[in-house]
């Protein structure tokens, strides 16, 4: 896998790795797979992962992205690590709610709170 | 495989309907897919609505090759549409052996929450007015009510 075709913008500053997507929609379960391989290889990069997630530009979501989402959740956590969603569409957080997904996840309106957010 | 049609159909006047045979390739979903959401925005749906369209069509097609087709992985499923004015329908059904839809655990439980699947069908539920499984389990049709959705959307922002 090149990074040409990777499906992510990941960014590192201040020990916070901070993932974008490429695509406005995620929806097709071969790119959910190929994203969830490669935030797997940030969590598994670092002791104690910090990773914020940032939907900006996100149209649309599957409930096998919203899966693969929790996978990631709970590996980051077995690390002992944290993670944060940020820049969340309202459409889409809506979906958030109505799984009630919005209690297992910690949710920040903006990249920025959700970096101040952050434990040392 | 892919037609859509203007005629009129029974009991729905002005409605718009197509009927695709898929295989479980993005270009095919999407395709099919867009034929009827664009009739949709024809139609006049809000953005909300279209949202809701697009999110319920693929739960639902999803489940049908990656549960139905799990040992069928070339099998196409089909895939019929019909938008009016007032009323979207949407049948797709997979050749499978079907599923009990009311074995599927809630995923909104708290004991449920982190499992990274089963919430395909709650969505659906969510955003569609009526969803229907045959008894074999392998055919859902899932109706949009724009009136009724209207309404539920007025009373959820009060």
């Amino acid at each position: 896998m090149g990074q040409s075709d990777s499906r992510l913008r990941i960014t590192n500053s201040d020990g916070v790795a901070q993932v974008r997507f490429i695509d406005r929609n995620i929806l097709d379960e071969a790119n959910i797979q190929q994203i969830g391989d490669e935030i797997t290889q940030v969590i598994e990069a670092s002791p104690a992962p910090k990773i914020l997630i940032s939907f900006e530009n996100v149209d649309h979501l599957s409930s096998a992205a919203l899966g693969t989402l929790i996978t990631i959740n709970n590996k980051v956590r077995n690390k002992g690590g944290q993670l944060r969603l940020s820049n969340i569409d309202p459409q889409i957080y809506e979906v958030f709610v109505i799984t009630k997904l919005h209690k297992l996840f910690e949710i920040h309106p903006t990249a920025e709170e959700a970096l101040g957010s952050f434990r040392k | 495989m892919s037609e859509a049609s203007g005629q009129p159909g029974a009991g729905s006047p002005g409605a718009e309907h197509g009927r695709s045979r898929l295989r479980n390739t993005r270009e095919e979903i999407e395709a099919a897919e867009n034929q009827a959401l664009e009739a949709a925005a024809r139609m006049g749906y809000p953005a909300a609505s279209v949202f809701a369209l697009r999110l319920a069509l693929e739960e639902a097609m999803t489940n049908a090759f990656r549960h139905g087709h799990e040992s069928l992985p070339d099998e196409p499923i089909d895939l019929e549409w019909s938008i009016g004015p007032a009323r979207a329908e949407f049948t797709i059904e997979d050749r499978g052996p079907g599923f009990k839809p009311e074995t599927v655990p809630d995923p909104t439980l708290d004991e449920n929450l982190e499992r990274p699947s089963g919430r395909g069908i709650m969505l659906m539920r969510a955003y569609m007015t009526d969803v229907r499984f045959n008894t074999r389990g392998n055919r859902v049709t899932m109706v949009y009510d724009r009136a009724a959705e209207d309404a539920k959307r007025r009373a959820a922002a009060d």
